[in-house]
């Protein structure tokens, strides 16, 4: 719009930087002008979010250069890079729930009177700062942890525009947000880019990106794909610009052979303090998939099947058989494995070596079984392509794709029957994730019932036989295979009506 | 949900706030007061007179000092073990240089002062730049401590004079002086949590460091001057048990139990014991409820093994409470018959009514991102 006419306010020209060697960033820039809405897209691992931190300053870089306002710039710390007018909104929010919205907002920058924090000011600094978006709901005084995630969001918002930022970068910004609160972010957002702010907005939900943005740069494996108007671009065009290659090239078929089989899990009006009248049968040889915005209800779903936060309602069935299980130990024992969705903290004892990591489960409630696994691990690690040094090693050492398919062999050791996989393929390279959908596919055709959390919806259209979307704690709609992402989204967000008990 | 109740109360804002820690130590120790002036009133004594009040308010201000400091450290998350052996290290400095000549009182307090703040950087030191725990890095400093004071001490030592004394013996009515200095140091400790940017800071690194740090807070000096602070706090107690005995002792810290009780009069008065979260008017309370704790079983004459059997109980059931309160960290979304109780937690068009509708969701989005 009126953008390109002003003198851009920040330009990065050809930023690398490598982890360990591995180069996830290569000769990657871009132009941003005030009052510029600049979409930043790419598959995970595109290198997003590392050329946000690079510009924050979170990062080193290890070549390139970025201007300023007209000066050439290195930040150290996001803080500098707050200061000089680029403040970041990061996806993990960095707010201390114990601490009220002003506190908050000015934290480390506390105003100061006669030598005291001046707390009357921040009240009206931050109650000044929230008018000018147009917000009333969110008290100044109120401790962060009362508010909702989109308040939160808001908060941060806040905070990076208190230092009168006039670039301010977004990482996936409605990731947690319910559709009318996605709403009120676009107003926010066309606000700030009204007031001569510039705006790097990644988001892996297009429609935003087509929503928001006249300027779309698309990455992919750590480089510069394009960089143009989104006027000259259509989804699709975006998409495959993205991908690079269609996106049933990425996902395997299943397997020849793969028959649907008696039901393995089912439950029925099943409910706890998270989750409630959840119906849902899993069987033999199908891989269903659950897709829902953070906070749906999905994990809370598995952990229910799984006895960690055991359904209190409603019944369930494996192999046809109610049952009902309390704890864990017992979900194991009934032939059910859970993959979570944190493999550093949930999944793996991370300084002991793969061996022991593979054998936990099995020694813990089928110890007798421990000798016959060790014998069996090699084979099952090499059939899983485990990279590492041997078998002694710490797994803390093995990149996130090797550990997650630690964290599998830990869980095929005990021949389960019914997995859950909450996030399996998160934060892991591609070659590691098609891995992943390869097990998938064989476990399906061996007759195992999988049930597949995951908030990428291309891995859920194109894995899943069915799609159940979770929504506020429920099952909000059981969607055919091959659904498309708008209508999954809708179900998400609960604005679509139809399916298993949608809505009140 | 509902955006009906919006019309009719267009900008109301509820009070989502949970029932304020400290506020729960203050109905505990009303509590206890009633409970104890029953119990006192059955075996014919008086729990209000001037002479058990004063007794009370005496048991609190030795342990009040070191508490307050060691609220600080632990909103800090760390922890100071050290305390004990500062209070005996402090009252024999004291006794000797006062060496029972009311002039030298200026100098002796300075330098006791000036000794704790010493030990108190070495351990904020170590703390924070050798990453050392709190736990372990005071108990080093704790035990390097002790060892001086065993190998240079065999028993009391110095001669505090009568003008000091009168700090530890003199009172307004009921109350005594001593306590009336540590409850201004108490307002002192809680204008400085609330009032300056380093208060503040303590509950930023406490409560989540990586976020203080990338707010630009320097991480290293809430704690270091938490721990400075602490230790001078224990250097008053150590100033007025020397008031009190008329000489320095090797050992009237660790008979005290300073360190383990500090900890438990401070969890007592709601302060997270992972940090971030807390107020000295808590640890004040909490120190109040074991004085008249204490009191009462003096009174009954309780045999003292069973008084540490009941304060044992006391910390325990507290930690339980508040533990309790804590793990909930994830709130349901639906109660046990699936009635859901969360309405959707709107911001533009509200739905957050009444009560605590509203809070379901975020706490759970908040976990999953952890």
């Amino acid at each position: 719009m009126n953008g390109t006419d002003a003198a851009p306010v920040l330009v990065a020209e050809g930023l690398e930087k490598s982890f360990f060697g591995v180069t996830v960033l290569r000769g990657v820039g871009l132009t941003l002008h005030p009052g510029e809405v600049h979409g930043l897209v790419g598959e995970n691992g595109a290198g997003k979010s590392t050329f946000m931190k690079l510009l924050a300053g979170v990062y080193e870089r290890d070549a390139g250069t970025i201007t300023l306002g007209g000066e050439k710039v290195a930040f150290t710390h996001p803080v500098q890079a707050a200061h000089a007018g680029l403040a970041t909104v990061f996806q993990e929010f960095n707010l201390l729930p114990e601490r009220t919205v002003a506190q908050n907002v000015f934290l480390g920058r506390e105003p100061k009177r006669r030598g005291l924090v001046d707390r009357a000011a921040m009240q009206r600094e931050t109650r000044a700062l929230l008018d000018e978006l147009g917000i009333d709901s969110i008290d100044a005084d109120a401790p962060v942890r009362t508010l909702t995630v989109a308040e939160q969001q808001i908060v941060e918002i806040v905070k990076a525009l208190s230092t009168d930022a006039r670039v301010i970068q977004m990482d996936e910004p409605t990731a947690a947000l319910a559709g009318h609160e996605v709403e009120l972010l676009y107003a926010i957002v066309r606000r700030l880019a009204a007031r001569g702010v510039a705006i790097l907005y990644v988001s892996h939900r297009l429609k935003e990106i087509f929503d928001l943005c006249e300027t779309i740069t698309v990455l992919k494996d750590g480089a510069l794909v394009s960089t143009g108007p989104a006027s000259e671009l259509t989804t699709d065009e975006l998409v495959r610009r993205m991908v690079g290659r269609p996106i049933a090239a990425y996902f395997p078929d299943a397997e020849a052979g793969t028959v649907l089989g008696e039901p393995r899990l089912q439950l029925a009006g099943a409910g706890n303090a998270y989750v409630d009248g959840v119906d849902l049968e899993l069987r033999a040889g199908e891989i269903v998939g659950v897709a829902g915005l953070q906070g749906s209800g999905r994990t809370e779903l598995v952990e229910g099947v799984f006895g960690v936060t055991p359904f209190t309602r409603g019944e369930m069935r494996r192999d046809g058989r109610p049952i009902h299980v309390t704890s864990a130990r017992q979900a194991v024992r009934s032939g059910i494995a859970l993959i979570t969705e944190d493999r550093k903290a949930q999944g793996l004892a991370l300084n002991q070596s793969i061996a022991d990591n593979a054998l936990l489960v099995i020694r813990s409630v089928f110890a007798r079984r421990t000798s016959e696994a060790r014998r069996e691990l090699p084979g099952v690690l090499s059939s899983l392509e485990v990279v590492s040094r041997g078998v002694d090693q710490e797994v803390q050492y093995l990149s996130g794709g090797n550990q997650q398919k630690v964290v599998l062999a830990k869980w095929l050791a005990t021949r389960p029957s019914v997995v859950l996989l909450d996030e399996p393929t998160r934060g892991i390279d591609v070659g590691a994730k098609v891995a992943v959908y390869n097990l998938m596919r064989r476990l399906a055709k061996e007759g195992v019932a999988i049930l597949m959390i995951s908030s990428e919806l291309p891995e859920v259209i194109g894995m899943s036989d069915r799609i159940i979307v979770m929504h506020d704690g429920r099952a909000s709609a059981e969607l055919p295979a091959r659904s498309d992402e708008a209508t999954i989204l809708a179900a998400a967000t609960g604005t679509l009506k139809l399916g298993t008990g949608a809505d009140r | 949900m509902s955006t009906g109740t919006l019309s009719e109360a267009p900008v109301r804002k509820p009070r989502r706030r949970r029932l304020d820690a400290s506020l729960i130590v203050g109905i505990a120790l009303v509590g206890v007061i009633i409970i104890g002036s029953v119990l006192v009133a059955s075996v014919g004594r008086n729990f209000f007179s001037a002479g058990n009040i004063r007794d009370i308010l005496t048991g609190m201000s030795v342990l009040g000092f070191v508490a307050i400091g060691q609220t600080l450290v632990i909103l800090c998350a760390s922890l100071d073990l050290s305390v004990p052996y500062v209070v005996s290290l402090s009252s024999l400095i004291a006794a000797d240089m006062m060496a029972g000549n009311p002039g030298n009182i200026p100098a002796a307090v300075l330098t006791v002062l000036v000794v704790a703040a010493l030990i108190g950087t070495a351990n904020g030191l170590i703390v924070t730049k050798l990453k050392v725990n709190g736990f372990i890095a005071t108990l080093g400093t704790g035990l390097i401590i002790k060892g001086y004071l065993d190998t240079n001490y065999k028993g009391t030592s110095g001669n505090v004079p009568w003008e000091f004394q009168l700090i530890g013996a003199t009172g307004v009515g009921p109350v005594p002086v001593s306590t009336l200095i540590m409850l201004g140091v108490a307002v002192l400790g809680a204008l400085f949590l609330a009032r300056t940017r380093t208060g503040s800071h303590m509950f930023a690194v406490g409560g989540n460091e990586q976020v203080a740090r990338l707010s630009g807070i320097r991480t290293a000096r809430p704690v270091i001057i938490a721990h400075v602070l602490c230790s001078m706090t224990a250097a008053l107690a150590g100033l007025l048990l020397a008031s009190r005995l008329g000489v320095g002792s090797p050992t009237v810290g660790s008979q005290g139990g300073y360190d383990l009780l500090s900890i438990a009069a401070v969890v007592l008065g709601g302060t997270l014991l992972l940090g971030g979260r807390g107020s000295i008017w808590g640890t004040i309370g909490g120190v109040a409820i074991f004085a008249v704790v204490d009191s009462v079983m003096s009174v009954m004459q309780v045999n003292p093994f069973l008084k540490d059997v009941v304060r044992g109980i006391v910390i325990v059931a507290a930690v339980a409470v508040y533990t309790a309160r804590i793990t909930e960290r994830r709130r349901p979304r639906f109660t046990s018959t699936g009635a859901s109780d969360a309405a959707g937690g709107g911001i533009a068009g509200g739905g957050r009514g009444a009560g605590s509708a509203g809070q379901g969701t975020p706490a759970v989005v908040q976990e999953e991102q952890a």
